[in-house]
């Protein structure tokens, strides 16, 4: 396989092709921060946290480290005034979703970043896709995915699946950083199929009538 | 009749999960609207999860996850069309059918909805049914145009 040389933080490193500049960075043990990127998912470069400054042929661009694939002599610095000026703004945006997310302090404390910056909204999902690429992608099961487009999209639980899979995995809960996989998934389930998800393994131990709990609409307080 | 074309359409694209978006195309074109059985059928004819049906179903405004009418009014709210006198025609469109933006009638007749814009400023404020257009429409003409569809 061709070998890569190129320099990340002033370190020459040494990278095979198809590797993406983060790779090479965690190989040689230099830190990136990261929210969306999980070693066991495809990259997906939702977040943009690992954003860094690259030098080519004299030119000095911002890019996403988690998909820039590493090329031959670039110049890679993960810190500068602008990369953290990035870094700041793009944790108060995230933090108007989810001021309380522990990975998300963290990152102000280093990048200087106000939580308070930008009008809270109400959805504390920040889009990062882990629950949905893992349950894709590993697990394998597809019980979560995005709906809508834009500044509307958001995760939702297929109920027809989550009923029989998610009770017995909860795997996604625990790779969210904002604990709204957890939210989402109480929500479908006390919405589409109250107290029914165990079903699926009762049936397998004792075949029973099922058994319907009808949804009462909530009342309307004008 | 329906179901059977959708039916059939579906069978056109089994195990083609590539071919998911002309699928879903084709029915919302026949059917004008995408239940969710129809989503049940798709995703397992096509071998896609039904989460990544619903994905590109809601995605796209093209699809419609809730019931539409017949017949598709559009009526452009774009600069030109607004200048031309498109809100006047708005509120005619509202009053004839009834609706408000985004909205279809009980008996399915008319879908109404507002667009920015639509690709005709020549000939503005325009109203589009079902794919037609009519081009410097006002308010006093609009009702005998509607009155073509049924």
């Amino acid at each position: 396989m061709t070998e890569i040389v190129l320099t990340i933080d002033g370190k020459e490193v040494k990278a095979r092709a198809g590797m993406t500049v983060l790779q090479a960075a965690q190989q040689e043990g230099i830190y990136i921060p990261t929210l969306c990127h999980h070693e066991k998912l495809e990259a997906f470069g939702g977040c943009r946290l690992c954003m860094v400054e690259v030098e080519a042929r004299g030119w000095t661009s911002y890019v996403v480290s988690c998909v820039y694939p590493v090329a031959k002599d670039i110049v890679v610095r993960t810190r500068s005034e602008k990369v953290d000026k990035i870094r700041k703004v793009l944790v108060e945006e995230l933090m108007a979703h989810a001021p309380d997310s522990p990975e998300l302090i963290r990152m102000a404390e280093e990048y200087g970043a106000d939580r308070d910056r930008f009008e809270r909204s109400a959805s504390f999902c920040i889009v990062c896709g882990l629950c949905v690429r893992y349950c894709n992608e590993v697990k394998q099961k597809n019980a979560v995915g995005f709906i809508d487009n834009g500044a509307r999209r958001e995760i939702s639980f297929i109920p027809e699946v989550a009923r029989k899979e998610c009770w017995d995995c909860q795997e996604c809960f625990a790779i969210c950083p904002t604990s709204y996989a957890q939210a989402a998934y109480l929500l479908t389930e006390a919405l589409a199929f109250p107290g029914q998800r165990k079903e699926a393994v009762k049936v397998k131990k004792a075949p029973k009538p099922k058994r319907v709990i009808p949804i009462m609409p909530a009342p309307v307080t004008t | 009749m329906s179901e059977q074309n959708i039916d059939g359409i579906i069978e056109k694209y089994r195990g083609q999960p590539g071919s998911l978006i002309h699928a879903l195309v084709e029915i919302q074109h026949e059917n004008h609207w995408l239940p969710r059985e129809v989503m049940h059928k798709v995703a397992d004819a096509l071998q896609v999860p039904f989460a990544q049906v619903m994905q590109i179903a809601s995605f796209y405004k093209a699809f419609s996850l809730t019931p539409k009418g017949r017949h598709e009014v559009h009526v452009c709210t774009g600069m030109t069309c607004h200048l031309r006198g498109a809100a006047r025609l708005r509120s005619k469109v509202e009053e004839l059918t009834g609706l408000k933006d985004g909205e279809t009638d009980a008996d399915s007749r008319f879908t109404y909805e507002t667009g920015a814009c639509l690709g005709s400023c020549s000939i503005g404020p325009e109203l589009i049914v079902d794919g037609k257009h009519y081009g410097r429409m006002t308010p006093e003409k609009v009702e005998d145009v509607l009155k073509q569809y049924e």
